[in-house]
């Protein structure tokens, strides 16, 4: 295939995870402000969002405050902001009709009737009553779209592409929502009990729609080391990172099957993949869980550059 | 409702306001559907159109949208016998601009004979020096060709245009036959409508057979094609990407594409690899930036020198433009003799070059009742149509074309045909006209039965052109 018929399938396949997991960050920030009294402290949760998503520069250079209206609205529906929900659905279908042909029509159709749907609901400013129908809207796309890649697509480099880019995206994306709130999981002798810690654990495992599993797989109980292995180290969790590092591993075996031969990207993912297999959660709090997250965000990007690199994404 | 009044052919009815033949079928079964469910169907079509991306997009639009257009459900019906005659006509014709171009590059045999005068060719820059002394692979120059046809009568069809350069709107043609079978599946049932969705194969099949020289068919390999196109912003990137899929074929962009080893070659994720034949959606002038335009973005550097050292072919030719070039188009009636030695089957329509100083009077003392057309526009872009126009577009018009005569031929206001379009209120008939897709390689030349059918959606209008707010019919050839 065309290296960036490669590229488009990659980017198209980030930017709808990209765009379904900011979405789940505001409904997070959302649920959260609306749990905290006063205004300082919700202020502080929707400047938490920002930074999970890297965007909080460009928004205080536009903005003074954070009330959460404004916030929301900037990151679901701001063009200037090429982070923006609206944006990102869009370079997704985007990059779908550059690669049209690498396609099947239920991929096409669902991205791009995605994106016509989100482009009305967002045509207007979002009010708080209709926040829970954009964001539904906005995972809804992102499942549809998996579903047909998953039902219809077949499997070769097209998919490989599609996949090692939704993967690439998510690991990312995980270890930087544990990196913006590690200290919440930082183990001290204050952790034992508070009922704010419990609030603020569950909004971790919330934004990456992880809340349900881990209570279903730890019985109700809550611990900061129990749910930064979950995140981290399940590899039954698919948003873990080990879980996405599986699936970027297989879906480069995949392109080594068909092309017949490695490249150097392959290398530097078994050295991160082992890594992981090898480390226990101990390990990373001692070495520091911070530390930890920095170099493994470092190392993701690395391999998808070189991902790029090697299959001449662009000239 | 009835046909208009006035002196026009209404394809489906006769003057009386009875039923023609070739839609009774058709007719008897839109009358006794319920009015209100066809309108559903109607806005159910639009948003099936939506859905699947078939838009085009409009030059000098700021937002840059991405449009329908429109489709119009009732089809536009020819009968077997009249596609026989215009099929023989549009292959002689074909024909003749394929030898045309053959000659022009070479001994300029019509030239020598007096048919054609030299000033025909001089200053056209749609004539190429660089194809000079050059057969393209297989011999063939137009590969893909679509012939713009005008009815006036019940036998009398004309060619209003050529497209020998890079005609489009063949995915019209398709999807227009899948969404009418999508809709009303019991119409085909009841009426033998001859196919048109082979049209990828059959092009991929013609396009294979037009292989260069360096092609070897090593263990049976078949050509590589590709479909380059300018990009996604282009106005007709749907069907780029449309047939480039239909035909498996991969669909490129100038960036994909370089000359390694004396090949054009893509990029590919494990390297570059080489193309047999190219088949182009872009102008000659943005095709290789060595040869032709230095600024372009879109072409490939080099593809022009492996062109002709017989390493890839390119659909079409470059320099094909020439052949519909509007100034040529007035000449074909005898460059149809020339070349066949058979009297043309297709009439054209009747034009006056501006060029020619007794004809400019001619055009400048009747402008009101004319069409004035620029010798190289294509769209609708730049053309005046007196009949609709004010006092002070034909007074601004008139300055334009006395500066500059030789950029424009003239035609009368011909009495286009009509054929009913769908309305809340019922039927009205509105003016059409068809475009017959047409494939030339060594092993023949092959015409898809159908075409795309534009219609004037406003009342009265003349311009069927989708970038002037004209829409689309399925057009159904009838099986014997």
């Amino acid at each position: 295939m065309l290296g960036r018929a490669a590229n488009g399938v990659f980017w198209m396949s980030r930017y709808l995870e990209r765009a379904e997991n900011t979405a789940r960050l505001i409904d997070v920030g959302f649920h959260l402000a609306l749990t905290r009294g006063n205004r300082q402290s919700q202020d502080e949760e929707w400047k938490s969002v920002l930074t999970t998503t890297g965007l909080l520069d460009d928004y205080c250079s536009k903005h003074v405050d954070f009330h959460g209206t404004q916030v929301f609205n900037y990151l679901l529906r701001d063009r200037d902001n090429p982070g923006s929900v609206l944006n990102m659905v869009e370079n997704a279908r985007t990059n779908a009709r550059v690669v049209r042909t690498s396609l099947t029509n239920a991929v096409w159709e669902t991205t791009n009737e995605g994106w016509m749907h989100l482009r009305d609901l967002l045509a207007r400013p979002v009010r708080e009553t209709s926040l829970g129908e954009v964001l539904t809207q906005i995972r809804r796309t992102g499942t549809l779209v998996r579903g047909a890649i998953e039902g219809t697509m077949l499997r070769n480099e097209v998919f490989n592409f599609s996949r090692i880019g939704t993967f690439i995206e998510r690991a990312d994306n995980t270890a930087r929502i544990l990196d913006v709130k590690y200290y919440v999981l930082l183990p001290s002798a204050a952790w034992v009990g508070s009922s704010l810690d419990n609030v603020q654990w569950d909004t971790l495992l919330r934004s990456v729609a992880g809340n349900r599993a881990y209570s279903w797989l730890n019985a109700g109980s809550m611990d900061p080391r129990g749910i930064a292995r979950f995140l981290i180290l399940d590899g039954q969790f698919p948003r873990s990172l080990i879980f996405s590092y599986e699936k970027i591993r297989s879906n480069m075996a995949g392109l080594a099957k068909e092309y017949g031969h490695e490249v150097p990207s392959h290398e530097l993912l078994r050295n991160a993949g082992a890594r992981l297999h090898q480390i226990t959660i101990e390990e990373i709090f001692e070495g520091g869980l911070h530390e930890f997250l920095q170099d493994f965000i470092g190392k993701t990007i690395e391999i998808a550059g070189s991902i790029a690199a090697d299959y001449r994404f662009s000239e | 409702m009835s046909a208009e009044t006035g002196t026009n052919f209404d394809e489906m009815l006769n003057a009386d306001g009875s039923v023609r033949p070739a839609y009774a079928e058709f007719r008897q079964w839109f009358d006794s559907q319920d009015k209100g469910w066809l309108r559903r169907q109607d806005a159910e079509a639009e948003r099936f159109f939506r859905r699947i991306g078939i838009t085009f997009n409009v030059y000098g639009d700021d937002a840059a949208e991405e449009r329908l257009i429109p489709f119009d459900m009732i089809p536009r019906i020819i009968t077997a016998r009249e596609w026989r005659k215009l099929t023989r006509g549009i292959e002689q014709r074909v024909r003749a601009l394929n030898a045309f171009l053959q000659d022009l590059y070479h001994r300029q045999e019509i030239i020598r004979s007096g048919r054609l005068p030299i000033e025909a060719l001089r200053n056209n820059e749609a004539f190429l020096s660089q194809m000079i002394g050059f057969t393209p692979p297989g011999g063939v120059y137009t590969h893909i060709v679509g012939i713009d046809l005008v009815r006036t009568g019940p036998d009398d069809f004309m060619v209003l245009e050529d497209n020998a350069r890079t005609p489009s709107g063949v995915s019209y043609m398709l999807e227009n036959r899948e969404t009418m079978m999508a809709m009303f599946p019991e119409l085909f049932t009841k009426i033998p409508v001859r196919p048109v969705s082979d049209y990828p194969r059959r092009l991929a099949r013609s396009l294979q057979a037009c292989a260069p020289p360096a092609f070897k068919g090593e263990g049976g390999s078949r050509p590589v094609v590709a479909v380059l196109t300018p990009g996604i912003f282009n106005s007709a990137y749907f069907e780029h990407a449309f047939l480039a899929d239909q035909m498996g074929a991969e669909l490129v962009e100038g960036n994909d594409l370089r000359v390694v080893d004396g090949r054009v070659c893509m990029r590919t994720t494990t390297g570059y690899k080489a193309i047999d034949v190219i088949y182009r959606r872009v102008d000659d002038d943005y095709l290789d930036p060595l040869s032709f335009n230095p600024n372009s973005q879109l072409g490939i550097a080099g593809i022009f020198d492996v062109y002709r050292s017989g390493g890839i072919t390119i659909a079409n030719a470059p320099g094909t433009g020439i052949a519909d070039d509007k100034a040529i188009y007035s000449y074909m009636p005898e460059i149809v003799q020339f070349y066949t030695g058979e009297k043309p089957i297709l009439q054209n329509v009747p034009t006056w070059r501006c060029s020619e100083a007794d004809s400019l009077g001619y055009v400048l003392d009747n402008l009101a009742d004319l069409v004035v057309k620029e010798v190289h526009g294509s769209g609708g872009y730049g053309m005046l149509i007196g009949p609709t126009s004010s006092k002070k577009e034909i007074a601004d018009f008139e300055v334009k074309l006395r500066a500059k005569p030789s950029n424009y031929i003239a035609q009368p206001t011909l009495s286009l045909s009509t054929v009913p379009i769908f309305q809340k209120e019922g039927l009205a008939p509105r003016h059409v006209d068809l475009r017959p897709f047409v494939l030339v390689s060594p092993d023949g030349i092959d015409i898809t039965p159908g075409g795309l059918t534009r219609v004037a959606l406003k009342k009265g209008s003349l311009v069927v052109n989708s970038s002037q707010g004209g829409g689309t019919k399925d057009s159904w050839v009838l099986d014997e």
